[in-house]
């Protein structure tokens, strides 16, 4: 889980921030209600994700709100994962 | 009852909600034609005031010019006045293809054609010439009208950050698997009126063979040595694979947009486009109009170059008035404030001296970036830019923001 979550944070951090823009990614930072992860760039999240993990997100389940913080997506992803070896 | 009290209820909430977070937009009912100097009512039910245009897209003074509003009259009445049809049953006139050949020439492009707007060019192009076997690379910063193209088009999706070029060539490298790539931009970003690197952008999509899309709502007519856009400015005429543009901005600014740019390209368009096939194209009077415009632009460089002098003496004007200005080079220029209230409130003010600007935040802007846009056209003289420049400064004391940069004007009022 920890694992998962440090990846997140790594890629949102690259695929996100811009240059010389010092905010922290921490585990609960609001992503897309606070404005750094737009739902039209979402979708390279969700790709990421998807490849990384070797798993399929259905669209119903890609809300915004799944993927409002680094917390929500570690779940997201977990749930996806879950009795897989 | 269909429309039942719930459902009526649900709805005001829904409108509330928009009025609470401050996003409710309102219109100002103009008592005039389109120009420097209009006459605004303002609140509903005042009586029109007259005050200077600062954020219209009237960039080269041509929405009211009297040689387009006479080419319209005449196109009234030689080609009436509407066409009762879609273009391929019984609704195009041959004005409308010499608009489109006009068009093409003057981008430097292979064919062009029509649409009712910029935004159903958009909104049709991805989906008639990408398919699933295709990848969209956009800006981050792309039109709301790109965006919504993008989604009706079944190519996968993916962005770059603004203007990002080592981001960008990631995702060309990562997406080499794809049919086709298509790198999708503005030309001119409309809120921070920054220009597209046009240039690095073709090199890229040279190197790992990808096509390349430019709206040009904002260059059109005006950017470049001839007014032929960021392409001209770049020196990459003749190697943008789809230019959209708009008829409602500088080109007279009454309504209708075109997708210009490969002929197959632009035949698929024809063939495949929704909003194309589906909607009246611009009718007969605006053709006439805009033709005129075309010829009025290719003839001289005059307004182009008065628009130029009057942006860089805007520029100057608020920069030595302490302003905290987005450099750039381009009629955009925004007057940064970063809190939303204070955006609002300083537009507010300048009304009430004779200025019409118009305040943007979060959503529109990101988060923290809360501006006052202003716009440059060829229709200001020099007695406009001294009056707004002195209303500008008369404000900007009131508030105490002159010679503050960001860190002091949010330490101030908050972001
Ligand atoms: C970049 C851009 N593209 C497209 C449009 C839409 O143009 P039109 O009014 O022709 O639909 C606009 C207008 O706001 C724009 O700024």
């Amino acid at each position: 889980m920890d694992e998962v979550k440090r990846m997140v944070t790594e890629y949102v951090t690259r695929e996100y921030l811009e240059e010389g823009d010092d905010r922290v990614i921490k585990e609960d930072t609001p992503l897309i209600t606070g404005g750094i992860v737009d739902s039209f760039s979402m979708v390279s999240l969700k790709r990421f994700l998807e490849k990384k993990y070797n798993i399929q997100i259905p669209d119903a389940d890609a809300t915004p709100q799944a993927f409002d913080s680094i917390n929500n997506i570690a779940d997201l992803v977990t749930r996806f994962t879950k009795g897989r070896v | 009852m269909a429309y039942s009290k719930e459902t009526r209820e649900w709805y005001e909430n829904e409108i509330s909600g928009i009025r609470e977070a401050g996003l409710f937009k309102e219109e100002r009912y103009i008592h005039s034609p389109q120009a420097a100097g209009i006459a605004v009512e303002f609140p509903v039910g005042a009586a029109p005031k007259q005050v200077i245009n600062l954020c219209s897209n009237n960039y080269l003074g041509l929405s009211s010019h009297p040689d387009v509003v006479k080419a319209a009259h005449e196109g009234l009445d030689y080609r009436g006045y509407g066409m009762s049809s879609v273009r391929f049953i019984c609704g195009t006139q041959d004005i409308h293809r010499q608009l489109e050949n006009k068009l093409t020439e003057f981008l430097g492009t292979e064919d062009t054609l029509l649409f009712p707007s910029c935004m159903d060019a958009n909104a049709g192009v991805f989906e008639a010439v990408l398919t699933e076997k295709d990848v969209m690379i956009a800006d981050r910063l792309v039109h709301a009208s790109i965006v919504d193209g993008m989604r009706l088009c079944k190519a996968m999706q993916d962005t770059y950050k603004h203007s990002d070029m080592a981001h960008l060539e990631e995702k060309l490298q990562e997406h080499q698997d794809k049919r086709v790539r298509m790198v999708i931009t503005d030309g001119v970003f409309s809120m921070d009126g920054d220009l597209v690197k046009l240039d690095q952008i073709v090199a890229l999509a040279e190197k790992y063979n990808a096509m390349v899309f430019v709206d040009e709502s904002h260059a059109s007519g005006f950017i470049g040595k001839t007014g032929r856009g960021t392409h001209e400015h770049c020196g990459v005429v003749g190697k943008i694979d789809i230019i959209t543009t708009t008829l409602g901005k500088a080109l007279g600014g009454a309504s209708g947009g075109c997708v210009s740019g490969r002929k197959e390209l632009v035949e698929m368009c024809r063939q495949r486009a929704r909003p194309f096939l589906f909607s009246n194209t611009v009718a007969p009077v605006i053709v006439s109009g805009a033709l005129k415009v075309m010829d009025l632009i290719s003839q001289t460089t005059a307004r182009r170059d008065k628009l130029e002098q009057n942006t860089i003496c805007w520029r100057k004007l608020l920069t030595e008035a302490g302003f905290d200005i987005k450099e750039g080079e381009s009629p955009i220029v925004p007057v940064m404030l970063y809190n939303a209230r204070l955006a609002q409130d300083i537009a507010r003010d300048l009304f009430a001296e004779g200025i019409y600007v118009v305040g943007f935040f979060f959503p529109v802007v990101p988060k923290g970036q809360a501006r006052i846009r202003t716009q440059m056209s060829a229709a200001h003289e020099t007695h406009h830019l001294d009056k707004a420049i002195a209303a500008f400064i008369k404000v900007g004391k009131k508030h105490d923001i002159l010679g503050k940069g960001k860190k002091e004007i949010i330490a101030m009022y908050g972001q």
